[in-house]
């Protein structure tokens, strides 16, 4: 056998094994400790011990979501950050780029996600949907096509979706605070 | 097997030709090596090797490393014997179809190769403890899975101890994808290590959920919005099982409407299978390149007899063959081998109140605002505020309370690359 004992440089003593923790279990500890997120951001641990499974709840100050909060679920998987986190928002809302089912279009969550970002970017990425409604990114077509044909019928439809209101025959959920 | 002789299934000049490298040194030989005999003994009767996998490249790692002269080969597979495995993984017969793939590797070993011993286990490499992984001298894996390389280079990271040479376990990665491969020696705590180049990675790939639910232009954007989209929406909770036919089955109905609905080709239950597993094409002379590479390293690291992969050796054979071998650095931000770990001793009756403070004071580490866990225990988190707030309390406790004498602490902080282990000692 090679002797590769001998090439170990020979780093401090002290150095030793590292504990059995998950890299992915690591990096979520790293990531959730070093938030920093803006008070229109808040998160949520049902069970405090899972830093796994938490929900996010953003409530926008400035914009045409202004008075509504957003829950979204995040789940992660030992596969983190080579995969990354599901989100899914927990209401039906209406805006062009979440569907009635909850599911997200931003990109960083599907096809750019790198090992690099972070839960960080993820929320802050998800505070920006609701700043800048995207109409070519559309998961409710119609929604999308509202904001782009009519931007007063638009915000008057999501002021009244987020007071629980109907919409073209489907039913939203309330997310209006007062 | 004509011409065996002695009661070890030798037959003549069995290793005539490996020999030619084995008895004498060579311009680049390590001064280390022991020429003839010695040498000779260590890879027959000495050396314990342990192959994960037994699929595509596992099947011609055990036969390469059988040929080459390795004697004492385990092998581990959790899986069973595909009939689309039959292609390419050649120790495989109909007859065996169902049968674990461990289990039937290695008695096609034993049956062909004499006097090789293959031990194998059916099961995963997560039933191991390190006390296992301590036997062998060396690891090879042919694995296709992410998850299952992440946590054998963690765990071989973790098994060397410093007061012990033999706890240091050579790596060997193999890997391909359709015409692209790559192997690799790792040194664990030496060199770069899996975790080091988890972003050079290429991802699976995924689609624009907008184009998937909106404007489909490829046969795989249906089946994505089969399995992402329709089938939460239909079947709720109920989880997607890519192993279960009949899931596969509503999947690729689901798409083939949508594609006709869109007028795009294309749409297979094979392809529908490829997509929701992400299975790229396993291509045979791939896997046999990459298996060579990997035992041409274990029998160089094995036996001294010439210098080895430094580090990383990238087949390209999409346009023509393609190789390229480089150094991959290891990277100090690295959460497996990089990060520093620190031994410290406190007095029994410090709270972690006052370990935060020296952590903080401590002029060589000088964490700003560090964030304490132990395994799965969380001592205490800087952020979020509800984690903060549900830790808080263990400021005021004594840190030997919380953590046994010589146990582990992994500290997190903005100022540290990754993490700081600790291990706490009581004065
Ligand atoms: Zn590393």
């Amino acid at each position: 056998m090679i002797k590769i004992w001998s090439m170990k440089k020979n780093e401090d003593a002290a150095a030793r094994r590292k504990p059995k923790t998950s890299a992915a279990q690591i990096r979520v500890q790293k990531d959730l400790t070093e938030l920093d997120l803006p008070p229109t951001m808040k998160t949520h641990f049902p069970d405090p011990t899972d830093l796994l499974n938490f929900t996010l709840t953003i409530t926008p100050d400035e914009g045409m979501y202004m008075g509504g909060a957003f829950v979204f679920s995040f789940a992660i998987n030992n596969n983190y950050p080579h995969e990354p986190p599901k989100v899914k928002c927990t209401h039906t809302i209406y805006h062009p780029n979440v569907d009635l089912e909850g599911n997200v279009c931003l990109n960083i969550l599907r096809e750019d996600w790198k090992p690099v970002l972070n839960l960080n970017s993820v929320m802050v990425g998800l505070q920006y949907l609701f700043l800048e409604p995207n109409a070519d990114d559309p998961l409710n077509k119609e929604a999308a096509e509202e904001l782009r044909k009519n931007r007063e019928q638009f915000l008057y439809n999501v002021k009244s979706a987020m007071r629980g209101g109907v919409i073209k025959g489907t039913h939203y959920d309330k997310v209006a605070v007062q | 097997m004509n011409g065996s002789s002695s009661s070890s299934g030798d037959w003549h000049d069995r290793y005539y030709h490996v020999d030619q490298i084995l008895d004498r040194p060579g311009p680049r030989t390590d001064p280390s090596f022991l020429a003839g005999d010695e040498v000779k003994d260590f890879l027959r009767n000495k050396c314990k090797i342990l192959v994960i996998g037994a699929g595509g490249l596992g099947c011609e790692i055990l036969a390469n490393l059988a040929l080459s002269g390795f004697k004492d080969i385990h092998v581990i597979d959790m899986d069973t014997i595909d009939i689309s495995n039959l292609n390419r993984q050649f120790l495989f017969r109909q007859k065996d179809v169902g049968q674990p793939k461990a289990i039937v590797a290695a008695e096609f070993i034993m049956n062909r190769v004499p006097g090789v011993k293959v031990t194998p286990y059916y099961g995963k490499i997560q039933d191991k403890d390190d006390d296992y992984y301590l036997q062998f001298n060396l690891v090879i894996c042919g694995l296709d899975s992410v998850e299952a390389r992440r946590w054998i280079n963690a765990t071989l990271v973790n098994l060397v101890d410093p007061e012990n040479p033999e706890s240091l376990k050579p790596l060997i990665d193999g890997g391909t994808e359709g015409f692209k491969g790559q192997a690799r020696v790792i040194l664990p705590t030496v060199s770069s290590c899996y975790e080091c180049s988890l972003d050079m990675l290429n991802k699976p790939t995924a689609f624009p959920i907008c184009t998937i639910a909106n404007t489909p232009r490829l046969p795989e954007h249906c089946i994505e919005w089969a399995s992402v989209l329709e089938w939460p929406k239909v079947h709720g909770d109920k989880k997607l099982d890519t192993d279960d036919p009949e899931h596969i089955g509503w999947l690729y109905s689901m798409a083939l409407a949508r594609a006709k609905e869109f007028k795009i080709e294309g749409v297979t239950w094979s392809l529908t299978q490829g997509v929701v597993k992400n299975i790229i094409p396993a291509i045979a002379s791939t896997n046999a390149i990459i298996a060579a590479s990997c035992c041409n390293e274990a029998f160089k690291i094995a036996t001294s007899s010439a210098a080895y992969l430094n580090n990383y050796f990238m087949l390209i054979g999409t346009d023509a063959v393609y190789s390229y071998t480089f150094e991959h650095e290891r990277r100090a931000e690295c959460p497996v081998c990089g990060g520093e770990s620190l031994d410290i001793t406190i007095s029994k009756e410090w709270t972690v109140d006052r370990l935060i403070e020296m952590l903080v004071e401590k002029q060589d580490i000088q964490i700003k605002k560090p964030s304490l866990a132990s395994g799965a225990k969380h001592i205490y988190f800087q952020a979020p505020p509800q984690l903060e707030e549900a830790t808080r309390p263990n400021l005021e406790k004594k840190v030997s309370d919380l953590i046994p004498d010589g146990g582990e602490i992994t500290v997190t902080a903005s100022s540290l690359p990754f993490s700081l282990s600790l291990r706490i000692n009581y004065s």
